[in-house]
């Protein structure tokens, strides 16, 4: 389990890979499903929320231990969090699009749902629940978002080849995703026992 | 939609169910679904803490749909959903810690879990308390009862028990896959093919 004693390589491995948060952990099925049509979405979406993650969690551990701690207010976590990655992801999307307009057309449709996109909260949780300090919490959110970037753009490749093979009809669309996601998790269960973790 | 009569009301509850079921058409709320559902308890408590957030949420956004202005309905919306999320988070740490702990950050997260928003957004911002009421109960029911089933396959076949105790012969080897994260998606997948069969059979003769 993830503890402050593990160095920071191992932290940003096992959030990457061990841990995997799609494949292992299932957090944020929904855009797992619903986005991964094309390479090139699933790569939009994957910048974005390693992008939003990064900065929620670097607000959301200042706001837990500064301002909710110290209130004794620790069981207002769940909606000063939610509240704090909305109101975040909305400054970002406006500083964004005035700043870096690029990057803006890049990712900015996927920005809005990554409000509900539960991994940004998850890491933001687990990062409480683990203990972390902010410098480890900050390189775990990083593994945990560049495990979801990997993971949906892998699964992305693998769906469009799927499309094009002979599946039966009962399993078109939808339940094949399913199986070939439970597949690719086979696969990422192999890291485990990788350092012992 | 907002007339209230009995045969529309027993539409909306039982809408969820299967035509409009929340985990196998919608397919929202996933994360949940496979992550509490290695033995049937867990899948179950799960279960009835969404029901009763989806329930209560559903509810209170219902009546207070003509208050809010619509620029800030989703904050709005968030704020009641974590509300609920928040009472059923420490009521199950305090009267049942073994489930809490096992469910563990999955219960904070009914929050983000994309089902309870959408069907505040989808739903009840636009119907009458009454329809609301039993909207929230369907989509209860349909997702206790998936996620129960889910529940049940993999603890039955991947560990030989269910409820905790001990279904299967003391020769039978479990097949351990089943209970790993692999395994939920597998049975997902299976059952939506399934679900798919029986929606042919039923509504296409």
């Amino acid at each position: 389990m993830m503890s402050n004693d593990l160095n920071i390589f191992l932290i940003l491995l096992s959030a990457m890979l061990v841990n995997n948060i799609l494949l292992i952990r299932f957090i944020a099925l929904c855009s797992f499903f619903g986005i991964s049509n094309s390479i090139k979405t699933s790569i939009g979406m994957g910048m974005a929320v390693i992008f939003v993650m990064v900065m929620a969690t670097a607000v959301s551990w200042p706001v837990y231990h500064f301002v909710l701690v110290p209130l004794k207010l620790e069981y207002l976590r769940t909606a000063a969090f939610i509240l704090t990655i909305a109101t975040f992801v909305q400054l970002e999307e406006m500083f964004i699009r005035r700043m870096f307009p690029p990057l803006y057309r890049a990712m900015g449709i996927y920005l809005p749902l990554i409000v509900v996109n539960c991994a940004v909260l998850a890491a933001a949780f687990l990062c409480i629940d683990y203990r972390l300090d902010f410098a480890k919490s900050m390189v775990y959110t990083i593994g945990v978002s560049l495990g979801y970037f990997i993971a949906i753009v892998m699964f992305a490749a693998i769906r469009e080849v799927v499309d094009y093979a002979p599946v039966p009809s009962l399993f078109k669309g939808h339940p094949i995703a399913f199986i070939t996601a439970s597949l690719m998790s086979l696969a990422f269960l192999g890291f485990k026992g990788l350092f012992g973790l | 939609m907002s007339q209230t009569s009995f045969s529309s009301l027993w539409k909306e509850l039982t809408k969820g169910f299967l035509k409009e079921n929340p985990i196998l058409v919608i397919m929202l709320g996933l994360c949940a679904t496979l992550a509490c559902s290695t033995s049937a308890t867990d899948a179950f408590g799960m279960g009835l803490a969404f029901s009763f957030v989806m329930l209560c949420s559903n509810i209170v956004v219902a009546s207070i749909r003509k208050l809010v202005p619509s620029q800030v309905r989703i904050p709005v919306f968030i704020t009641v959903i974590s509300t609920f999320v928040t009472i059923v988070d420490y009521t199950l740490k305090a009267y049942l810690p073994a489930l809490s702990q096992s469910l563990g950050v999955f219960v904070p997260l009914i929050v983000v879990n994309c089902i309870v928003m959408g069907r505040a957004e989808a739903f009840s911002s636009k119907n009458t308390v009454m329809a609301s009421l039993m909207d929230g109960i369907g989509m209860g029911i349909g997702f206790t009862l998936i996620i129960t089933v889910i529940g049940t396959m993999r603890e039955v076949i991947g560990n030989g028990s269910l409820f905790g105790g001990q279904v299967m012969p003391a020769q039978y080897q479990p097949v351990l896959i089943l209970i790993l994260p692999p395994g939920a998606f597998l049975v997902i997948g299976f059952l939506m093919a399934l679900h798919r069969k029986i929606m042919i059979t039923l509504y296409k003769p």
